[in-house]
């Protein structure tokens, strides 16, 4: 094995676990396709292919403690954080054993309790604020968990987006936004909806930390996501990660997107991330031909008994519809402190209720931004540190330059 | 146990679930330092700190999203809204994320949303409106609408301890007008239960929040004129009491419906609906409205006057009612 120095070092076991989830999410997508075509399907099918290492490679930096919410095109994020084939396979055929029990499809679900996954809705940013509040909660708790959620590059455009980003920000919540720039808010291209080349610019008006990064490279997500995960696990507050890559199918099954130049899909095809990845494994010695086929052995199988369970649950019974429109004892609320609670009961969590503006807003107030009364507040914000650490992060750009790799877009909040 | 208004009864309910349980939080604008825009929050930044009084930018999406996210994470945020008309930013976050989510995936949302609605203090069109009804057609949601010091406590109490998002509709007319003394121990009000607050054999009069202190005073007119009312404060919009309200018209025959929303679409015709279906044969006349004008909600004094429904609007609709 001949792996390249790696900042937020990966096993084998994990370089190839990070090839499973790949292909099994590919392998899923293209099962789904095949049960679209045999009319099992309910509705839309939302493909992720040519997507895979943005949504594997973000969502395997997350421990069991984080949190994650995934979009529409996250299946691979879904898988490692544990749910299985067969929960996605229900979920697109509408049966009961789905994890809504048929009350919702595709990929919004979720699990409270044991893998943290907020289930997303169809309006696009709303999740940020949430993901933010999730964050903001488990600090409150003393867990010292990070948030992540994805967002499409048309996502990035709406006022829920803008709105949680900035709470983010003046909270300095632990929480990673992942903007999965596949090119294509349905039929419209990037630059047809946002006069910026880099959807982390975005970052710059919140004064949070941004990167970029080849969202066809597994192995440089991983370690990009990575820093910005830690970084906020450490309190130095949210960032943006925008992760390049392309949307391989139409907006969903049903749509041939013929409006995609086909040189656009000739360039990315060359810069398949399940076919780069291989290799990149084969040439580094990861891996031979033979744990290849073992890999894809596995697969096989398991999807085979996935797709058996999920064809054998029944669709749900009518009267389903009917319930669950309310907690009726269904569900205990419980909070996990992980901190002495007397820190948030008076005397201790008594303060006195004034604000301080340090340098009184003026031109010429030294720089110094107001003191934020976010928890941990004492905490001055460092632009210069965080800048340099974020910037010792290598990764390639998808257009190729390296000047436009992984940066932190922290920077003194005045500017001028 | 001096008399406390309904703005100290509902800080006294915050601060008490606040001292019972750490997992209550509050956000909003302007909550903290300020203590709210009504003060309805005033002093508890100084009592609980920072991490649990937040105040967040003008961002109404955020701060339901945010409170959604806590809650997610077993707490339970109280989150304020300046004014209710505001509700509208966040609208999508209210209907699509918290109503959605328990019958969709499961995940319960122990959340509050409280804050000022209703007219009659010329706020204009966007510092009056009631906006009840937007939430009460959208499944997953309560909503509480209190008349009193007593029940605005007591209610937000139960909200906060529900395992639902409940929005606490609190009328702004009534935060300083209204004055009682409250048991000195805890209590709560059960979500999804009307009052009676009058008896009377001759008509019943269903209504909520500002409007049930011009209908008692109504029923006080009528009651000189030999029409005996009785008064039921709904209390609770969703789930809406239909048993007590059905319950009240089998022993009356009549019923009248009183409240500050606009006519078309108000609970008004839910009700009246409810009555056709399920007590048709009781009836010894029509359901009767009074309601303010299906129109925005106008600034200058005569105007808004003309809008709310006023206290002979409502006797007249009670004689004619009592003819049949």
């Amino acid at each position: 094995m001949e792996l390249p120095e790696m900042k937020y070092p990966l096993s084998r076991e994990q370089l190839l676990d990070l090839y499973y989830f790949m292909r099994l999410t590919r392998e899923l997508d293209e099962q789904l396709v095949r049960l679209f075509r045999q009319n099992k399907v309910v509705g839309g099918l939302y493909s992720s292919i040519g997507q895979e290492a943005t949504s594997v490679g973000t969502a395997y930096t997350l421990e069991k403690r984080d949190w994650m919410a995934p979009m529409i095109r996250n299946v691979g994020g879904l898988l490692v954080k544990g749910f299985r084939p067969r929960d996605i396979l229900m979920q697109y055929m509408a049966r009961s054993g789905s994890p809504t029990g048929g009350k919702d499809g595709t990929s919004h679900f979720g699990d409270l309790q044991e893998r943290h996954v907020v289930s997303p809705i169809s309006m696009l940013g709303d999740l940020i604020p949430v993901m933010t509040g999730v964050a903001m909660g488990g600090r409150y708790l003393g867990q010292k968990l990070v948030t992540m959620t994805w967002i499409g590059d048309g996502g990035t455009s709406t006022g829920a987006f803008h709105e949680g980003m900035n709470l983010a920000a003046a909270q300095r919540a632990p929480f990673v936004c992942v903007v999965e720039n596949n090119q294509w808010a349905y039929s419209t291209p990037v630059a047809r909806q946002v006069p910026l080349h880099d959807l982390a610019e975005r970052a710059r008006a919140y004064g949070i930390a941004s990167y970029v990064v080849d969202g066809n490279d597994v192995v440089a997500v991983y370690q990009t996501t990575k820093e910005a995960v830690e970084r906020a696990r450490r309190g130095e507050g949210p960032a943006l990660v925008e992760s390049k890559t392309m949307r391989m199918k139409g907006h969903a099954q049903h749509d041939a997107a013929v409006y995609v130049p086909p040189e656009m899909f000739e360039y990315w095809k060359a810069r398949d991330p399940i076919a780069r990845y291989e290799t990149w494994l084969t040439e580094r010695k990861v891996w031979d031909k033979k744990t290849k086929a073992e890999i894809e052995r596995r697969i096989e199988r398991e999807l085979k008994e996935e797709l058996e369970f999920a064809e054998n649950s029944p669709l749900p019974e009518p009267e389903v519809a009917e319930r669950g429109v309310y907690c009726e004892g269904c569900h205990t609320i419980e909070a996990r402190w992980e901190r002495p609670i007397e820190q948030l009961q008076p005397p201790k969590a008594s303060v006195q209720a004034a604000w301080t503006v340090s340098d009184f807003g003026g031109t010429n107030g030294g720089g110094a931004a107001a003191k934020a009364h976010a928890p941990e507040a004492a905490e001055e914000t460092k632009p210069a540190a965080v800048a340099a650490k974020a910037a010792a992060v290598s990764t390639r750009g998808a257009n190729g330059g390296t000047k436009r790799s992984a940066r932190a877009a922290a920077r003194p909040k005045r500017r001028r | 146990m001096a008399p406390v208004t309904m703005i100290e009864a509902i800080r006294e309910a915050l601060d008490e679930e606040m001292q019972r349980d750490p997992a209550v939080v509050l956000i909003g604008e302007d909550i903290g330092v300020y203590g709210g825009a009504f003060k309805a929050t005033e002093g508890l930044l100084a009592k609980y700190g920072w991490e649990r009084v937040i105040d967040t930018p003008i961002s109404e999406t955020a701060i339901i999203g945010a409170a959604v996210g806590m809650s997610y994470q077993g707490l339970r945020p109280v989150a304020e809204m300046q004014f209710m008309d505001f509700i509208a930013c966040c609208f999508n976050q209210m209907v699509n994320f918290v109503a959605k989510s328990h019958y969709r995936w499961g995940g319960p949302v122990p959340m509050v949303v409280r804050g000022p609605c209703g007219g009659g203090v010329h706020g204009g069109p966007f510092h009056s409106q009631n906006p009840e009804m937007w939430f009460v057609h959208t499944p997953g949601l309560k909503v509480v609408c209190p008349s009193t010091a007593y029940d605005a406590k007591g209610l937000l109490k139960s909200a906060i301890r529900d395992n639902n998002p409940v929005l606490c509709l609190e009328h702004k007319f009534l935060y300083r007008r209204v004055k009682e003394e409250l048991p000195a121990e805890d209590y709560t009000v059960p979500i999804g239960k009307l009052a009676v607050r009058r008896t009377g054999r001759d008509l019943t009069i269903a209504t909520y929040g500002a409007m049930t202190l011009h209908t008692l005073e109504a029923a006080e007119e009528l009651a000189m004129e030999g029409i005996e009312a009785e008064v039921l404060d709904l209390r609770t919009l969703a789930p809406l009491d239909r048993e007590g309200i059905l319950e009240s018209v089998r022993r009356t025959h009549k019923l009248l419906v009183v409240h500050e929303d606009v006519k078309t679409g108000g609970v008004a015709g839910e009700i009246a609906a409810t009555v056709n279906e399920q007590a048709f044969e009781e009836l010894d006349g029509p359901v009767l409205r009074v309601t303010s004008l299906d129109a925005p909600v106008p600034f200058s004094p005569p105007l808004e006057e003309h809008f709310l429904p006023q206290v002979a609007d409502v006797t007249r609709a009670a004689r004619e009612l009592a003819r049949y």
